[in-house]
């Protein structure tokens, strides 16, 4: 899936948990991108994240790259 | 089955508990403190004969026939207005009594028509059973002299006729059968609120006008139908009654329009509905209706209804009808065909808000346990999925904490981005008539609503600018901080501590205040300042919200924050208090609560929860995926990526509803299977493959789960005329793509769902059967259901605030688009207008029309009523203008319920961060005058002309 819009969407996640200070922001980040996003989205994100991540905002980056160690994804099907 | 007969206990039911003692005609009888005599003797059993009097109406002593004896008191009094006292020995009939009772009777007869054989209200007129009841048998004023029945007396044109006012789709208004009671007036005026009729004239010249002596129609009437229910004559009688006849049976349903849920009796003909008439027991409406419950039900047995299955392998091709099974084989090979090829998650579905939880159930079922993936999703996504996510956050369920009678105790309403006048109408009568009764009211809101200004209503309005309504509930909460206003027992008592200070904390910083973030809201920090206090002090305060907090960017974060403001003031787990989400469609409740949300399972629970998910993989006889499927709009993106390829929709428009509309007709072109199942060719079926016909809400059993919990009955009251009802079609597509569910009936798919979803344990038909309706949780713990939320605590635990910083989306206008487009709805249609629009209720919204201030009209040369272009950066259309200052300038706002208008062309993909939601509530447009259609809508226009031709059926051999 397009990049950019995932790219959009995860900052804007981001901030909204912004203003809750950086340790309650990230795995707040991650938590939600876990729970509301499918498979392929992440996948996406995560290959964007590969690919070093640019236009992601760093509380964003930082939780994207902890849910990645922590995400095992069943391969596209 | 028979028509069920209310009664009609003539003044209305008195609250108090004290109980007073007295005798009525011999009986003992014990009532409540302030009942009148009527109403006691009807107790007991006794019926007093009464014209002017109903029990939806105050008493008002007119008519003189409910007359009656009390010992030791001197006369006759009304009895309607008479209260009881400890010890009255009173008499209903007695010579003197009944003697009175025939004059007044004869000089109502006196000037009426005697035309009862061929009159509409033959069989239901309570002046014929008056006239029965008192024994009536010669009039002996005779006819002859002055009257309102005759076109013409005694050769010449009688001054005091007036020809039947049929201007109203629904009713007509025959003056000449008109007793004068006030019953009508009356009840536009305490039930209805509107306000819209009056008696005009005096004694023997006493008219019923609506308006100023205009037409129903011309006049202020809302079409609501309380004067047709209360009118004890044939002078208000429904069109369909002078057309049909009187119903011989009745069944209790549900109706399927907006979320409040109204309980109607479908009053009918053998198989045909002649009215529909409000339900005094329905706890939702207690009796009241509006235009579109009441009248607009024409639509189920419209001409462009399709009543056959229909296929075709390209969007180009003409529509081929063909039977049930090769349908379901055409559309199961399809689907089936795109998962081999895909993969499996390359196909979903969309639940309907429309149909009931049991076919919410089946679709959501069918999608994860035999899609195998959990691409579900429904109609809440693009309304009110941030009130899921944001009280689910912060008190942890995602629905209302009240039921509607919970306005009755309320003594501040807030109401947020909502107009329940035209959105939530019966509702809205309610709300009106606590405020008629001295509640305060404040609207926030960037239009000035009809909220905002109606008889004997005078709310504190903040017109805020579209998109900064956290900066709003923030000031809000900095005021209620700042100036000491926090109820600090409660706080302490049920909320999580280091949280809260930690919010105080943030919402106090003067770049929070009313005085600093005016300058973004356009709100004066005064008038913010005035509704924070009365909010926090004014005695029992109730939000009300609607689609203007949700579809936003912050969406979800206006929702905490309306839920941190309940909490800092300790309006909740009370009756009369709370937060209230004022849902859009009449299931979408139930569909969220029935596990329509990808990552959600019936009841809430995440898909990730391995105990939960195995419970129902027993239950299913399936393995299920543990990670959620695609949201509505992320469908789409995945479609134009070409991994998301087939989809079945049941009962939604997503072409019209959803936002940006050339982005879904790119993603809906790009799919090799679209399965529409609904009533009509609608916008989306012009890119579908297979369609579907549904059933409508008259044609099956099921329930509805309405805005505040409450889980109705609907009830089957005709044969579908599709053949099959909605469930029925969905088990025989799942069926055809190998996956069997095996239900006789909708009660059997109810028990399911109560075996699998706690806080739907205690449902049952059998149960609904007994009580009526119930509001869940239903369970163990609360059998009867939970009428208020979070009595003695959180559902979480402890109530959690959370900060909410105002963020400003990124939809902005500048030069190129100077206005905020901002949309909404009517009164008179509902939602993408598939029902209304055809319905006579067209007579009152035929088109989408652009309202705008003054000023900015004149800046760009628009006058009234003018074709206008509205371009935004994601499209453009055309429509004309209304020029009204309920906008502010630099705000320009429509309806979205016509297709040829097509509001969604200019709204953007813009969305919640947490749910994607999308900002249908801010777009930034500029409008200039027009000639004619866009060429977007030439083009809209021919492919859905083009599309929607069906071949001609094939001659038989």
């Amino acid at each position: 899936m397009s990049p950019d819009r995932l790219i959009y969407m995860a900052n804007q996640i981001g901030t909204f948990f912004r203003s809750q200070g950086h340790d309650k922001a990230v795995p707040g980040i991650a938590e939600h991108i876990k729970k509301f996003w499918d498979p392929r989205m992440k996948r996406a994100i995560f290959a964007h994240l590969d690919a070093g991540g640019a236009g992601l905002d760093a509380p964003v980056l930082e939780a994207l790259t902890s849910l990645k160690q922590a995400t095992s994804l069943p391969e596209a099907r | 089955m028979s028509l069920i007969e209310e009664i009609d206990f003539g003044t209305p039911r008195s609250k108090s508990e004290t109980m007073v003692r007295l005798t009525i005609d011999g009986k003992q009888v014990s009532v409540p403190e302030g009942t009148s005599i009527m109403r006691a003797a009807m107790d007991a059993g006794h019926q007093i004969p009464k014209l002017c009097a109903t029990d939806m109406v105050d008493a008002f002593g007119s008519c003189r026939l409910c007359l009656v004896e009390i010992e030791g008191r001197a006369g006759t009094p009304a009895s309607c207005t008479t209260p009881v006292m400890n010890g009255l020995v009173v008499r209903t009939q007695t010579e003197r009594l009944k003697k009175l009772r025939k004059g007044v009777m004869g000089l109502y007869i006196s000037d009426h028509p005697l035309d009862c054989l061929t009159c509409g209200a033959n069989g239901d007129c309570e002046l014929q059973d008056m006239a029965g009841a008192v024994g009536l048998r010669d009039v002996r004023y005779g006819y002859e002299g002055e009257n309102h029945v005759f076109a013409k007396s005694n050769g010449d044109v009688n001054p005091a006729w007036m020809p039947k006012d049929e201007s109203n789709p629904y009713f007509t208004y025959d003056p000449s059968k008109c007793i004068v009671c006030s019953r009508c007036v009356r009840a536009c005026e305490e039930v209805q609120g509107t306000f819209a009729l009056t008696i005009s004239g005096r004694g023997f010249d006493s008219r019923v006008s609506a308006g100023m002596s205009e037409s129903f129609l011309g006049s202020e009437c809302v079409s609501c139908g309380a004067c047709v229910q209360a009118c004890p004559t044939a002078t208000l009688t429904e069109k369909s009654v002078i057309e049909i006849g009187q119903p011989e049976h009745s069944v209790v349903t549900t109706c399927a329009y907006c979320g409040v849920g109204c309980a109607f009796k479908a009053e009918m003909r053998g198989e045909e509905v002649v009215r529909m008439v409000p339900w005094k027991d329905g706890k939702a409406n207690r009796g009241h209706s509006c235009v579109k419950g009441r009248f607009a039900w024409g639509y189920t047995n419209h001409k462009e209804r399709i009543l056959k299955p229909m296929i075709r392998e390209r969007i180009e091709d003409p529509w081929r009808e063909v039977s049930w099974d090769e349908a379901f084989s055409f559309a199961a090979t399809k689907m089936r065909g795109i998962q081999k090829k895909y993969g499996r998650d390359a196909i979903g579905g969309i639940t309907s808000s429309r149909c009931t939880n049991e076919e919410t159930y089946l679709v959501q079922k069918l999608i994860r346990a035999g899609f195998g993936n959990n691409n579900v999703d429904t109609c809440a996504r693009v309304c009110h999925s941030p009130t899921g996510y944001g009280l689910a956050t912060t008190f942890g369920t995602s629905a209302g904490t009240q039921d509607f009678d919970s306005v009755e105790e309320t003594d501040v309403v807030v109401i947020i981005g909502a107009n329940p006048a035209s959105a939530h109408p019966v509702f809205a009568s309610r709300l009106k008539k606590r405020l008629r009764q001295g509640a305060k009211l404040i609207v926030i809101d960037p239009r000035r609503t009809e909220m905002v200004e109606s008889p004997h209503v005078k709310a504190l309005h903040l017109p805020l600018m579209p998109g900064t309504n956290v900066a709003v509930m923030t000031a809000l909460a900095h005021v209620i901080v700042t100036e000491g206003l926090v109820n600090e027992a409660f706080v302490r008592e049920r909320c999580d501590r280091s949280e809260f200070e930690e919010w105080a904390a943030f919402v106090a910083q003067p770049n929070n205040g009313p005085e600093a973030t005016a300058i973004l809201t356009g709100v004066d920090p005064k008038a913010l300042r005035e509704a924070a206090r009365t909010y926090a002090t004014g005695g029992n305060g109730a939000i009300y919200y609607g689609l203007g907090v949700t579809e936003h960017s912050q969406g979800s974060t206006t929702v905490i924050a309306i839920a941190n403001l309940a909490m800092a003031t300790g309006n909740i787990g009370r009756p009369g208090v709370g937060v209230n989400p004022l849902r859009g469609q009449n299931n979408v409740q139930g569909s969220c609560d029935m596990g329509s949300f990808p990552h959600e399972l019936p009841g809430y629970r995440h898909i990730a929860d391995d105990a939960v998910r195995e419970q129902f993989e027993a239950m299913w006889d399936v393995k299920l995926n543990p990670e959620p499927g695609l949201r509505i709009p992320n469908m789409f993106d995945a479609a134009i990526d070409g991994t998301f390829m087939g989809i079945y929709v049941q009962g939604e428009d997503i072409l019209q509803s959803d936002p940006n509309t050339s982005h879904v007709v790119a993603a809906l072109s790009a799919m090799e299977c679209v399965i529409v199942h609904d009533l009509f060719l609608n916008e989306t079926a012009n890119y579908a493959h297979v369609f579907l016909p549904g059933s409508s809400f008259l044609e099956k059993d099921g329930t509805f789960t309405n805005a505040e919990r409450r889980i109705q009955r609907v009830r089957k009251v005709m044969t579908p005329k599709n053949g099959m009802a909605d469930w029925e079609v969905t088990i025989a597509l799942a069926t055809a793509m190998g996956f069997e569910m095996k239900y006789n009936h909708p009660s059997e798919i109810m028990d399911e769902i109560a075996a699998l979803t706690p806080t739907f344990a205690g449902v049952s038909y059998a149960k609904l059967e007994e009580v009526g309706s119930v509001q869940w949780p239903c369970n163990e713990k609360a059998p009867e259901g939970t009428p208020v939320m979070h009595i003695d605590g959180f559902v979480r635990g402890k109530g959690k605030f959370v900060v909410t910083e105002y963020i400003a989306t990124d939809e902005r206008t500048g030069p190129r688009y100077p206005l905020l487009l901002t949309t909404g709805r009517i009164l008179s249609q509902y939602n993408v207008g598939a029902q209304t629009r055809r319905t006579e209720n067209v007579v009152w919204h035929a088109e989408d029309r652009l309202e705008i201030h003054p000023h900015d009209a004149e800046q760009r040369g628009v006058r009234d009523g003018d074709w206008v272009r509205l371009k935004s950066r994601a499209g453009e259309t055309t429509l004309r203008a209304e020029i009204t200052d309920r906008v502010a300038p630099g705000v320009v706002y429509t309806t979205f319920h016509h297709p040829d208008t097509q509001a969604n062309v200019i709204t953007t993909d813009y969305s919640d961060w947490a749910t994607n939601c999308p900002e249908y509530k801010v777009t930034a447009v500029q409008v200039s005058p027009s000639n004619g259609p866009s060429d977007w809508q030439k083009a809209y226009d021919a492919q859905a002309r083009q599309s929607r031709r069906i071949a001609p059926a094939e001659a038989a051999e």
